[in-house]
């Protein structure tokens, strides 16, 4: 509820709700099994190791790792996306390398990158955006056989313009210049089927809220041969086999890359989070937001003032809709949407670079999930012509 | 409810600002942006004889916060700069007619008024650093 009116959520590319059995999960952890894993040799513990293991196996099965030692727990994208670049990235780059981002990454992907160059004075270069929201791949092209190119790392789908981008091809041109290529899949992961072995990624990066998981579980996942030649990103407990007091034998995959004790509710409830979209099945997620997204674009391209913004074919892109409306700022039809009940995202989107690129400050954005219906995006454009009015437009 | 926040007034400053622009010769100008939202104030002064000559502002973000510096502008031209100190948020929300913003958007209504108070500041600064530090302790916080 806010204030007087139900809920109408379309906030999903920022967080998703959680179903009962996650809520549950957590709970049944606390109440039940609460004790540190992988260590103690009481059943308690044995029982909390094996739930939290449980996850990592499903995760390998949910995007078809080859094995359960390519995944490996953060804390959300973001810290997956880090830890490629001060584990990997730290070791394989040097100076004048490029590492290739594009004009729509989220600041997860940007940031820890330039903060990389500006340690091992490698570069940070983007592809460039056409005027429809697609990767320019003739740009892409260009850029891989420059020669300096020593990691590609993109979103495959955009998080502002919903944009997915054809991240097998570009892994396979990337691949035959021997570039690896991390994919940032915040957006992607939960709402469409990615499977690793497929796209031949080399890392892939992706957040458990975001697909009706707990906060504070990300997951990285790396080929077996890169990991095993990838130093430790932090220290600490768990992550060894053996210490000494000036030297340390790290732990096996992928234990060497949890260094404390970890998310043990989140990552259990995680588990049940995948049970309920493989019960679903993630091509049924997809096409319901396919059949979403299509009918949200007919009924708001019929507002003469308002600016949509990506791919215009719902096939090619994501459930997530940016747009502007006349001269009402994103923020003034964000609060005219919360008196209506409905949560919509007005701002940056943490992207920055993207909004200089499209020239504008802010957009608003809606975005789904498996729970949204055809009746909250009446709801949205029937608020989309109330601001009209209150705007006198 | 938004219907009430947006108003005929905020509506015609939004759309019609006043004072809006660069100013030539100006004796302070300060920019500040609001990073959760984006919203963006550049306000330049003309001081002469303690008195604010002419005053310009320029920006770009929601109807709260432009609506919210045009106002601001209009209230403090020809004013003694000494008054600035003594604003406080309650005056801005009254002046604009919004007095019960949430936590929000009260940031959008009053990021002029914290941009002009970091100009006067930065005015006696510039000319009387003493009296700029009593300046800023007067007229923080608001």
């Amino acid at each position: 509820m806010v204030g007087d009116n139900d809920l109408t959520y379309l906030d999903n590319a920022a967080t998703t709700h959680k179903p009962f059995e996650v809520i549950n999960a957590l709970t049944n952890y606390y109440s039940n099994l609460n004790s540190n894993i992988h260590r103690a040799v009481y059943q308690l513990a044995e029982e909390a190791t094996i739930a939290y293991e449980q996850t990592r196996e499903q995760i390998a099965k949910f995007i078809n790792a080859k094995t359960v030692e390519e995944i490996i727990f953060t804390r959300n994208t973001t810290e997956s996306i880090n830890l490629v670049a001060y584990s990997w990235a730290r070791n394989n780059l040097k100076k004048n390398d490029i590492v290739l981002i594009s004009e729509l990454e989220h600041h997860s992907n940007i940031v820890p990158w330039q903060i990389l160059s500006q340690e091992k004075r490698c570069v940070v270069d983007y592809v460039k955006l056409d005027d429809s929201g697609y990767l320019n791949l003739s740009n892409l092209v260009d850029k891989i056989e420059s020669g300096n190119v020593k990691l590609i790392s993109l979103s495959h789908m955009s998080n502002v313009l919903g944009t997915i981008i054809p991240i097998k091809k570009i892994i396979k041109m990337a691949h035959a210049n021997e570039i690896p290529v991390l994919v940032d899949g915040a957006q992607s992961v939960p709402h469409m089927p990615v499977d690793v072995q497929d796209i031949d990624c080399d890392f892939l990066a992706f957040s458990a809220h975001k697909m009706l998981g707990p906060t504070g579980v990300g997951v990285l996942y790396v080929k077996k041969e890169i990991l095993e030649n990838m130093p430790p990103f932090m220290g600490g407990g768990d992550m060894i086999k053996e210490v000494f007091k000036s030297v340390t034998r790290y732990n096996d995959l992928p234990y060497k890359f949890e260094a404390g004790t970890q998310n043990i509710a989140g990552v259990i409830a995680f588990g049940a989070a995948l049970n309920y979209l493989s019960k679903i099945g993630m091509q049924n997620v997809r096409d319901h937001e396919v059949f979403l997204t299509k009918y949200a674009i007919k009924l708001m391209t019929a507002f003469r003032e308002i600016t949509l913004y990506g791919p215009k074919d719902p096939k090619e892109r994501g459930g997530v809709i940016a747009f502007n409306i006349a001269d009402i700022h994103p923020h003034d039809l964000a609060t005219i949407m919360n008196d209506r009940g409905i949560a919509i995202r007005s701002g940056h989107h943490c992207a920055q670079v993207l909004m200089q690129r499209l020239d504008v400050s802010a957009t608003s954005r809606a975005s789904f999930y498996i729970y949204n219906t055809r009746e909250d995006i009446d709801k949205l454009v029937e608020a989309l012509n109330d601001a009209r009015r209150i705007f006198k437009i | 409810m938004s219907d009430d926040i947006y108003r005929e007034i905020i509506l015609d400053h939004y759309r019609n600002p006043r004072n809006k622009g660069k100013l030539d010769m100006s004796d302070v100008s300060v920019h500040d942006s609001n990073p959760l939202c984006g919203d963006e104030i550049d306000i330049h002064m003309k001081v002469s004889g303690g008195k604010i000559e002419n005053i310009k502002f320029e920006g770009r973000g929601c109807a709260i916060s432009q609506a919210s510096a045009s106002m601001l502008t209009e209230m403090v031209i020809g004013k003694e700069l000494e008054i600035i100190k003594e604003l406080k948020k309650e005056d801005i929300l009254e002046n604009i007619g919004l007095t019960n913003l949430g936590p929000a958007r009260i940031k959008c209504a009053l990021l002029s008024l914290k941009v002009l108070k970091v100009g006067m500041v930065k005015y006696y600064l510039e000319r009387d650093p003493d009296s700029a530090q009593k300046m800023k302790e007067e007229s923080m916080p608001y």
